[in-house]
Formats: C-alpha cells, structure tokens, sequence
C-alpha cells in the first residue's frame, strides 16, 4: 500500500504523542532508580544518566531485614484481596446488573457510600473488629479489612460492565437450561476478561499499597508488607532518611507489579475479539 | 414457560449471589462506620476514651457562654480551618479529577490504536500507579525541593524558567503542585478503566462508521463517547470519592499547611495530632455527608441510572 | 479471640464510661500473669519494647535489650515503629485506646509525656532514685501531676553547624549573637555568589509547617526572652513585644536580609541538611544527628564543620530546644514489674554509656558528660554539655493533652508570619486569644 505525505505526518505525530506519554509517565520513576544508585552526598546532586553503578543500597535493602518475607506477604496479600473481590464483585454483579429488583438502586448507593469515609476515621473502629476476631498480626486482617475499599469499587464496575452486555446471549444461556452460576462462568466470565483484569489488577495495587491499616494491624516483622518496610526503613540515625535504601525498595516494590501488568495486559484486549460471541 | 416464575427464580439465586458480598461488606464496615457517626456525638478524647460524654450536636454546633458560635460548622476564617479544607478539597478534586480525566481519555484512545509495543507502553502508563504512595509522594517530594529537586534544575537548563522556584512552599504554588503530582499518579486509574470500556466496544459500530467515511473526531464524539459514558461515570465517581478522601500524598508534600489542608487531613490532625476523637469523629462524618451530597448531585446531574438491566 | 477485646468492644458500643474493669491495672492482673507463666515454665514472659525503626537505632536496642534478657531470663520482642514521630504517635494512641497489651515498653519523644500519660504506669516506684541521676529539665519534663511517666533514655538539643573553612576564608569568627550571625552570613554569602557559587545560602532550618518549626521559633523566642509560650503556672504568654522580635527577626532572613531561601518554609531537618551538606550554606540549625553524615567520607563538607551553641538573644541568653526520647511502661501491660525493670535498665548508665560510644545518642545523665571513652568517641559533648543541660522544654507538660494543638497553633503563627502574610505582633495576638480559648482560661 503506498502511503501518502499525509499519512507520515499523521504517523510521526501518534509516535510523538506517545513517546511524550512514556516521557511523562516514565521520567519521575526513571529518576528513582538513578537514585537507587546514588548514596551519601551524591543523592543531593542533580544528574540525568547515571555515572556509577552502585548496587550497594540493593544490597543492604535485602540484607537489613526481612524484605523478601516483606514482598511475599504482600503477594499473598494482594492476591487475596484480589480473588475474594472478584469473585463477590462479579456473583454481586450480575445479581446488581442483570436481575431487575427492588431496592436495587438504594443497594448500589449504600456500598457506593461505604467508600466515602476517610481511612484515618475507620482505622480505629477497624483495629477494634480485628481484635475482636482474633485476626491481630495475621495476613487475614488485611485480606478481611481491605475489602472496605476494593469492594464497592469492583461491584460498581463490573455491575456497569455487566449491565452491557448483550440479553440474547443471557437468553440462549437460560434456553440451554444454564443456572445462574454456570451464566456466570461459561457465559459472562469469557465476555468479562477486559474489566476483570482491569478491576484486578487495580484492586491488586491498592492492596499492594496500602499503608496505614498494615501499620496498625500487623505488629511483628515476619508479617509485614512492604509499603510499611519501606517506611520502618530508616537512618543509622532517626533523623536521616535513608534516601537511596528508600529509592532501591521502591523500584524493587514496582517490578512485581510492572511483570503483572506485562503477564495481563494481553487479557485486557483479549475481550470481544476472542471470538466469545458465538451465537 | 411462565415468566413470571423465571422472574422469581432468577430474583431469588440474584439474592443468594448478593448476601455473601453484603454480609462481608456490613462485617467490615458497619461497625467502623457506626462507631465512627457515633463519636461524633460524644466528647471523646483519645487520651482517655471511656470518660466521655454524650453532647449530641455540639460537635457540630454550639452556642459558646460568650453569645459566640463554636463547632465544625462555624469554623471558617479565624476560628478554624474546617470549611477552608473543605474548599481545599473541592478545589483539588475538582482540577485532579478534570485533568485526569482527559488526560486518560487521550491516553486511552492512543493505547486503543494498534501499534508495535503496545504492550510495553501500557505497561510503562501504569508504573505511577503501581509506586505505592507513600514513595511516589517522598520522592515527588525530593524532585520539586527548590535547592536540589530536578524540577528546578530540568527547567533551567532547558530555558523555561530563569529563577528556581519554591514548588511546594510557595504559598501560590502549593496546591498547583499538589494537583500535579495527584494527575501524574492518577491518571494511569482513569487510562485503565476508559480502555477496557474501549475494548468492549462491539467493532461493527466502527467499521460501519468507517464505511461512511465519517471524520474520526466526529466518530469519537457521537460513537465512542456515548457508548463507553457508563464506564466513564463509573470511573469519575470513584476518582472523585478517592480525591475527596486524599491525604497521603498532600500529609507527605506539604503536611499541615493551611493552603493545601483537605478534609482528611483536618481530620486526621484532630483525631492524632490533637487526638480530639469526638471533634475528629464529628468531621469525618460532615466528610461523609459532603462527599455523599456532591455524589448525588453528580448522579443525578449526569444521570446515571441504576436501571439499566433488563 | 480475648475476652478482654470483647469486653472493650461491649462498653464501647453501650458507651459504658468506666463500668469496664480494667484487667491489667493493679496487681490483679499481674498476678494473674505470673501464675500463668509458673505454670507454664517452658514459656518464659516476653516482654514487647517498641524502640527505634532499623539501623543502628533498632540494632543498639535489640543490643540492649538482649543483655538485660540474659540477665533476667525473660524474653524480649522489638517491635519496630515508624521513624515518622506522628505516625507513630498514631499507631500507639490506636493501640493504647484499644487497651491493647502487645506492646509493654514504649519509647516516647520528649512532647508526650503528657499526652499519653494516662496510659502509662508511675515508675516512681521501680527507680529507686535513679531518676535523680539523669538532667532535672527533663525529669520535670516527664512528670505528669506527680506520675513519673517515663525514664530519659537520650536527649537532643538544637545546635548551630557552620563552615569553619568559610568563615576563616573572609575573616569571621563564629557568632556568639543572632545579629552576628545576620550579619556574617549576609557577608560570606554575597561574597561566595560574587566568587561564582551562585546557589549560595547564608543560614537553613526547620521551617516547615510542623513540630521542627516549633521547635526553631521556641529557641529564637526563649533566646529573646520573650518566655516558652505557655508558663509553667498553664498562663499563656506568648503575646509579647519581645517574643514578635524574636519572630519578624527571621522572617527578615527570608524577605528582607535573603540569607535564608523560601524553600525553607517547606523543609524539615533532612532538607536543610541537604543544603548544607551539598556545601550550599553557611549556617544550618539542626540536631546533632547532622554532625556524623556532614563528616562523613562522601561528604563535600567533611572536615570544613564545626558545631557550636545557639546564637545569643538580646536577653544575653543562648536557648537550645529539648529533644530526646523517653522509655515509658504501659498500664495494659501484662507484666508491667518485668517492663519497668527492662526500663531501668535501658536507661541506666552502663546501657547510655554504651549507646553514646557506639550510636553517639547523648546521655542524660549528667556524669557521663565527664566519661573519657564519651568524649574520645565524640569530643563535641564535653563542649555542648552546658547546651543539654539547659536545654528549653516545650510547654508540653503543662499543657498535657492539648499540647499538640498548642504547637500548631504556634507553627502556624509563627509561619504566617515567616511567609510574610502577617506582622509577628498581630499573629501572636491572635495565637494569644485562641491558645486562651483551647485552654478555657489557662486550665488545661
């Protein structure tokens, strides 16, 4: 196919636009493994390349203390947190978009309210409820209090992504003698990848980034998560941060995410174009 | 078959698919949320919880012995901070929110494009949303410090700006700051949400538009747009309840100052810092009741409806 | 799950005030505890200390800890905290509103003692005297209506860092007053920008809005003689000709003198080591943490630092603010005789000595200051001891729970008016009239 003058100004154009997005999406981060490099002195000189390789803070991030375990705990964490909200997100989403009732709407408001509450004003009625289950310095209590803000959020989405799609599908389902939950699974679920992923993988972050309820719950190091690692991290002296450990923890913490969002992302486009509507 | 008695069925398993999320939900939050509206009636103080007392809405609003008005909804100008941080916020949401939204828009629409490495660069999009933020906010921290911050220095050396500038202690430019940083982790929330709603586009509405020969802008704002509205809403609303809610990212850049003080922030240093736990519980409750007010004028601005089923 | 929670749980939605009866308070609770560890001797007691976040801070700790384990046959768990002082403030205050027992030992700054002491047991009882070993200032400081909250563990004291190489280079002598130091940094700075470094500073501190800004403003004021905010009677006495001196004195070093850059209304103590450190100051107010980083090997400044007392006001008076840490023990603790024994040892001489040779953490006790293994390790501590000794209190005892307000009221104050949005006399008039009105008259 031949191109025109236009099309190469066109092209030029979408590839500046998306060079400027990486650019800008990218830069600030870039700048933290420079960092992650720097120690001492040099961490207060502004540069754009880095001139030495020192992987030193790495070292004394995996060394100091328990970080690994820090990073595991926080895997399972935030696949906990991802499997239960997904899969009472999705049951609670097609009962909310697909099943015309009353009080449907009243229902959607009150979990939309759940979320409008500060974290500061929830933590200590929160820290009452896992003590009072027994759930203090465990996993659970996380996996347990994180729901408060991955929930509504992933009942909300999939219940508009849910909403939109297609009844005849539903139809041949109920024809073929399909119960609900089979519906959900053979039908939905195929139809669902994009917004599942996406709800996924957003939930996965929250979760994996949570502060302040992990600092409170979890007491002993063994159980800690990493954003809270990060933040225990501290100078030889309480004063100083220890900018480049702080620097080579978070580009460390970003990795995992980054590798999950390479391995799914392919998920997210995956949606109609897999063939899912059969007939 | 009798529809009536496929209605009641599918209506009792939707039911069976509801309880099992409700019953988590109220487990998690019912006694937090109730704890918390009722403090707000209480003087409680955290250095002794239990000596406290009922004293219904003065938290909210009292008449001092002085003839004075004193509580939450008298604290403007001199006597607090409240009704400045609740300004703070709607500001912040406000600007964040807009900008965040078209910017993912744009992001989106180009992700949506096929092209090589695709995959790459919508992973690269969504590495400021993956930096937890108690990091991404230190480090924003250390790139706009005036004396050794990278902002400075990349804006000098590239000619934009003759003078370093105080990004974040400069009265003026505080909030502008904080936006900024809130729209560069943000946004990557709003790219995400709006492109899975573009992939579950049906194509045929684009190919026939294509077919037409129709113009792409005008495609995209009487095709694309409408169709992925729903999605869009749904987005909007939970940016706008998270930005309403910010604090860690505004705690770390600029702590207490008044210019950027929100909601979250005056109440967390009434419930920590002055750890006044009836007057902090009191606050986070008014929080609610604005956040649930702005949401409903929202809803009911952009009518969303809850109906939409079949 | 403890029926101890549920308990709390129950009162707390009755809104039962006081019927709930408190376990652990009294020997009740501690006999109890006791009988339970005979019984089960393979189990030894363990006792939870918070202390310190990680490096060196956390490693002395365990350090200690260990030893005094050894010595008693208890166990110790350290329970690490974040470094961030409100943050943790925050995990102890939901901790100990919840009534929790996970934490026995709890290391406290030096402000909130009166915060936290109903909380907190009386050590009177376990120190046999020792308390009269350590600074008086701080004692005081400690006691809360005659409770002893907390034993001194290492104290802080603000002090002037300056560039020794600079000031020889133009022929200036370290300053003994704050219109000396205007003056010399002035000079030195214009003259090292004429000299090609135009990034330049003359003198950085704290002065974001927060506790450090506090603490900076307290030393100007005090060392005016303009008083400590709130006198020990509960009076507040802020508002005065010399403490509005004090104030608009640096809110000129920003906008009228410009030794001081902007930025500095947004930095706290690292920001304005980073100016410093970078060899981008003259003067810098900090804690003697700086001292150890700025002589460091990598350092640009390393070998061109001295460190000497605060500035002089016209009052002739130097003022440093008190820093500095404190143990505390727990009333919801279990064995709260083993946690007061694990405090008196942490805080005795032998445990400080050590920790002042190996962390450089400054004792509080008055003799080490004379220790020659101290002074070998850091030769600044016989020089500054008068500096420790005297060092101001914030009025955080007196003011108990609501000292925390009352210092953001201050900050805030006193930043309006370093920002240049207000004359220091009219701030402190209006910081006068609402710390009266937070105080209901100056009952606290």
């Amino acid at each position: 196919m031949k191109r025109g003058k236009k099309d190469y100004a066109k092209l030029v154009g979408f590839y500046t636009l998306v060079v400027a997005i990486i650019l800008y999406a990218v830069f600030p981060f870039y700048y933290a493994i420079l960092s992650s490099f720097k120690s001492g002195s040099a961490l207060f000189e502004v540069n754009y390349f880095p001139f030495s390789l020192d992987f030193g803070n790495y070292g004394s991030v995996f060394t100091g203390q328990n970080f690994g375990q820090s990073i595991w705990n926080s895997v399972l964490v935030s696949f906990g947190v991802v499997a239960l909200s997904l899969l009472l997100g999705l049951t609670g989403a097609f009962a909310l978009a697909r099943v015309r009732f009353r009080g449907r709407g009243l229902l959607l408001m009150t979990i939309l309210g759940v979320s409008m509450f500060p974290a500061v004003a929830v933590l200590s009625g929160m820290f009452e409820l896992i003590r009072f289950t027994g759930m203090q310095d465990s996993l659970w209590s996380l996996v347990f209090s994180y729901m408060i803000f991955t929930l509504p959020f992933t009942v909300w989405v999939l219940t508009t992504f849910m909403r939109d799609l297609p009844l005849e599908l539903e139809e041949a389902a109920i024809m073929d003698g399909a119960t609900p939950w089979q519906t959900i699974t053979q039908v939905f679920m195929p139809l669902m990848w994009p917004a599942l992923v996406t709800t996924g993988l957003l939930a996965f972050i929250q979760a994996w980034n949570e502060f302040l309820f992990a600092l409170t719950f979890i007491l002993v190091d063994e159980q800690r998560t990493v954003p809270v690692a990060i933040a225990l991290m501290g100078g030889n002296t309480p004063r100083e941060l220890p900018w480049g450990n702080i620097m080579a923890a978070s580009v460390v913490v970003t990795l995992p995410v980054v590798a999950l969002v390479l391995i799914f992302q392919r998920r997210i486009v995956a949606g109609l174009t897999d063939g899912a509507v059969k007939g | 078959m009798p529809m009536s008695n496929l209605t009641r069925s599918r209506v009792r398993s939707a039911w069976i698919f509801l309880v099992p999320m409700l019953v988590i939900l109220a487990l998690v939050a019912g006694w937090p949320l109730f704890r918390t509206i009722w403090y707000g009636f209480t003087d409680a103080n955290l250095s002794d919880p239990e000596a406290r007392q009922f004293v219904g809405f003065e938290n909210y609003l009292r008449r001092g012995d002085d003839g004075e008005w004193y509580g939450l909804l008298a604290e403007f100008g001199d006597k607090g901070n409240w009704w400045l941080s609740v300004w703070n916020t709607v500001k912040f949401a406000v600007v964040s929110v807009f900008l965040e939204t078209v910017l993912g828009l744009v992001i989106a629409l180009v992700l949506n494009a096929s092209f090589k490495m695709r995959g790459l660069v919508r992973t690269a999009v969504l590495i400021p949303w993956a930096i937890p933020t108690i990091v991404s906010a230190k480090m924003w921290q250390w790139i706009l410090n005036g004396q050794y911050g990278m902002m400075n220095d990349l804006l000098m050396t590239l000619g934009i700006l003759s003078q370093p500038l105080s990004w974040t202690a400069d009265p003026d430019l505080a909030m502008a700051s904080v936006i900024a940083v809130d729209v560069w982790k943000t946004t990557p929330f709003m790219t995400l949400l709006i492109l899975a709603a573009l992939q579950m586009l049906p194509s045929n509405c684009y190919e026939a538009a294509r077919v037409d020969g129709i113009h792409p802008v005008k495609v995209f704002f009487k095709v694309t747009l409408p169709l992925i509205r729903p999605a869009l809403m749904v987005a909007v609303i939970f940016r706008f309840l998270d930005a309403l809610r910010v604090f860690d990212l505004i705690y770390i850049l600029t702590s207490n100052s008044k210019d950027t003080m929100t909601m979250s922030v005056y109440v967390r240093q009434q419930m920590v810092d002055f750890a006044e736990m009836g007057y902090g519980s009191a606050a986070s409750t008014m929080l609610f009741i604005i956040i649930a007010l702005i949401t409903i004028a929202y809803l009911k601005i952009g009518r969303v409806s809850f109906e939409g089923g079949r | 799950m403890t029926k101890n929670a549920l308990y709390a749980l129950l009162a707390a939605t009755l809104g039962f005030a006081g019927c709930g009866k408190d376990k652990s308070e009294g020997g009740e609770g501690e006999s109890a505890a006791l009988t339970k560890a005979s019984n089960e001797p393979t189990a030894p007691v363990e006792i939870a200390i918070s202390c310190g976040a990680v490096g060196k801070e956390l490693q002395l700790c365990k350090t200690g800890a260990a030893a005094w384990g050894k010595k008693t046959g208890a166990k110790v768990k350290v329970v690490s905290t974040p470094n961030e002082a409100s943050e943790r403030l925050n995990l102890y205050q939901t901790n100990l509103a919840a009534k929790s027992s996970n934490i026995d030992v709890f290391q406290i700054d030096v402000i909130w003692p009166g915060i936290l002491a109903n909380h907190m047991i009386d050590l009177k009882p376990y120190t046999k005297g020792a308390e009269n070993d350590h600074f008086k200032a701080i004692i005081e400081n400690n006691t809360v209506k005659g409770k002893l909250v907390g034993m001194p563990w290492f104290t802080d004291a603000g002090v002037l860092y300056y560039r020794k190489d600079l000031l020889e280079k133009h022929g200036e002598k370290p300053p003994t007053t704050w219109d000396e130091l205007t003056t010399t940094a002035k000079k030195v700075m214009d003259a090292e920008r004429k000299a090609g470094n135009d990034k330049m500073w003359g003198f950085v501190w704290q002065g974001k809005a927060y506790e450090g800004l506090t603490c900076d403003a307290l030393e100007w004021v005090a060392s005016y003689g303009g008083g400590s905010i709130v006198d020990s009677s509960g009076k507040v006495t802020i508002n005065n000709p010399k403490a509005a001196a004090a104030i608009d004195m640096a809110a000129g070093w920003i906008n009228e003198v410009k030794i001081t850059p902007q930025d500095v209304l947004n930095g706290a103590e690292e920001e304005a080591r980073g100016v410093f450190q970078s060899g981008n100051a003259v003067f810098m107010r900090n804690w003697p943490y700086a001292w150890a980083l700025a002589q460091d090997a990598d350092s640009p400044v390393a070998g061109k630092v001295a460190v000497v007392a605060l500035p002089k006001g016209p009052s002739g008076r130097s003022a440093a603010v008190l820093g500095g840490w404190q143990l505390a023990v727990s009333k919801y603790s279990k064995h709260p005789e083993l946690a007061a024994d694990l405090v008196m040892f942490l805080t005795g001489a032998e445990e400080q000595k050590r920790r002042a040779i190996e962390g450089a953490y400054n004792p509080t006790i008055g003799s080490l200051y004379q220790d020659a293994d101290i002074l070998k390790a850091t030769p600044f501590f016989g020089s500054l001891y008068d500096t420790f000794l005297n060092a101001q209190p914030r009025p955080s005892t007196v003011t108990g729970t609501k000292y925390n307000r009352v210092s953001v009221e201050f900050f805030n104050a006193v930043h309006e008016v370093l920002s240049g949005k207000s004359k220091a006399a009219d701030s402190l008039a209006a910081l006068e009239s609402k710390l009266k009105a937070v105080s209901k008259g100056g009952r606290w």
